[in-house]
């Protein structure tokens, strides 16, 4: 094997050896110091919970991915429309700004509350937690990617004629594609942050739920196995949108790897 | 007959902004070759803008085809120092984009697709980029970019072509390369090109009329018709007469020099 191979298959492994690691770094920690497992669970600890609640735990996992896949994908789309309207007019974009990065600011979780007045507890707060706490970063790439639109081309197009759904159309939007990919990836994200505040302050169903009421019995082993696959589905979302970009958008890294 | 008419033309940017150009009086024949010299900032661009409508003029009126320019001109053809080809479609679709928004072709390129690719790869191989059809612009080199961006300018027939600093970016050979292209093209087949730059040795050996312009605000400082027989070898850059005309002309740019 060349020097050149065992370095790409190190890289290729590099997660692998960093997630192992860490988790026997964990483990160590625990048995080294024996931490009890009401404040620390061990890896073996979780696993063991893993192993008692799966049934129950997935019951919950399907519940928070239904959720925020639902709360994404409403984030999704009114984030493209109004990303779309705010950076094709200048007018629009000085409106809309001020009160976006002012909405974007409150908290998410206190805003759960009133949305529990309005929807009662359960699916409904939990998708649309995800929904408003994962639509700005859709709303503000797309906007950027498409304000950012080289002048010189504007010029060539309009000069052929072109209306304002041409240039859209033919040139602003594939154009954007990185930007709008980018920004699902880091909404995915936070989709998983909003379902799961919304049923740990009201729901009786989903991991949100599931740690909360664990947590009050101190079976944290079950709290941490609760997040694990949280963790694992984030990951899971993540590499799928990762993906499709690179499907969709090969030509803006020319099919290299990313970094440099 | 006269496709380009400058009548006592003004341009300033904002209500208040200082003057781009003044008081401009041209006028471009049919399959002319008009090159505009000047220093940097004397509104070479300005000029570009105004012909094509991107910009409404303060003062003045400009002509195109005998009539009065209002708003932006159809199928006109536009290139510039950068090629602007997107990164995301190969050199052929690049330079077909043009047939997809022109009035004229596009409800037929669906149709006659075939027929357009053609007349696409006819056009690349005569700029000598057979071969590159289907590669992608971030794989040409800057000189074979700015050959595909000029194709792209070409491929509907517009009734004029304009290039500003189309060869700037270019090393010395490229940019000779370059100009023997598009005086062959030209030659080929005449269309009416104002030729925006400031090389003067570019202007003399491409161009029927030469106009000279001063530094901001821009006015006609000189008007010099080109008489050297065509077609126009490279070796008539090193002519004696060649050299002439390319002295009176920088003369004119000192003056301007001296006269701020």
């Amino acid at each position: 094997m060349t020097r050149f191979q065992r370095k790409r298959l190190l890289i290729k492994a590099s997660p692998a050896i960093l997630l192992v690691s860490l988790t026997l770094l964990w483990e160590l920690v625990c048995y080294a110091f024996t931490v009890p497992s009401y404040l620390f669970p061990a890896p073996t600890d979780i696993w063991a919970s893993w192993l008692e609640y799966h049934d129950q735990i997935m019951k919950h996992a399907t519940q928070t991915l239904f959720t925020t896949v639902a709360g994404f994908a409403i984030a999704v789309v009114f984030g493209l429309f109004l990303g779309i309207l705010v950076g094709s007019s200048p007018l629009i974009y000085k409106a809309v700004y001020p009160l976006m990065v002012g909405f974007n600011s409150i908290p998410k979780v206190a805003f759960v509350p009133v949305l529990v007045v309005w929807f009662g507890i359960g699916t409904v707060p939990a998708i649309l937690t995800a929904f408003l706490i994962s639509f700005f970063p859709v709303v503000v790439n797309m906007a950027t990617g498409l304000a950012t639109l080289e002048p010189e081309l504007e010029d060539v197009l309009r000069s052929l004629g072109a209306s304002k759904l041409d240039i859209l159309r033919k040139v602003a939007l594939p154009r954007s594609m990185p930007y709008f990919f980018a920004s699902l990836k880091v909404a995915i994200t936070l989709a998983f942050v909003g379902s799961v505040i919304s049923e740990t302050v009201a729901s009786n169903v989903g991991i949100g739920y599931l740690m909360i009421s664990a947590s009050s019995t101190m079976d944290m082993g079950l709290v941490f196995a609760g997040l694990v696959v949280i963790g694992i589905m984030g990951v899971v979302m993540y590499e799928i949108f990762a993906f499709i970009e690179r499907r969709m958008t090969g030509w803006a890294t020319r099919g290299s790897d990313p970094g440099f | 007959m006269d496709l380009v008419e400058f009548e006592n033309v003004s341009m300033r940017y904002g209500e208040e902004g200082p003057m781009a150009i003044e008081n401009v009086t041209l006028s471009v024949r049919e399959n002319e070759f008009v090159a505009v010299v000047g220093p940097s900032g004397c509104g070479k661009s300005t000029l570009m803008k105004l012909v094509t409508g991107l910009a409404p003029p303060s003062e003045g009126y400009v002509y195109l085809g005998g009539k009065q320019v209002s708003g932006p001109q159809k199928g006109v053809g536009m290139a510039f120092q950068a090629s602007n080809l997107l990164p995301w479609r190969t050199t052929l679709d690049n330079i077909l984009l043009p047939m997809e928004i022109v009035q004229e072709y596009r409800h037929r390129f669906r149709s006659e697709k075939a027929k357009f690719q053609e007349q696409g790869r006819a056009l690349l191989a005569r700029v000598g980029l057979a071969g590159c059809e289907d590669k992608f612009p971030w794989e040409l080199s800057g000189g074979m970019q700015q050959r595909a961006s000029i194709c792209r300018a070409l491929i509907h027939k517009p009734a004029l072509l304009m290039l500003d600093e189309p060869f700037a970016a270019l090393d010395a050979f490229t940019r000779e390369e370059l100009w023997c292209m598009v005086r062959d093209l030209w030659e080929e087949e005449p269309f009416t090109v104002v030729l925006v730059t400031h090389d003067l040795r570019e202007a003399v050996f491409l161009a029927d009329t030469v106009y000279v312009m001063s530094k901001g605000p821009g006015r006609i400082q000189a008007r010099k018709e080109v008489n050297l027989p065509r077609p126009r070898d490279l070796a008539v850059t090193y002519t004696d007469e060649f050299a002439e005309l390319v002295f009176e002309l920088r003369d004119h740019i000192g003056r301007i020099r001296e006269g701020n």
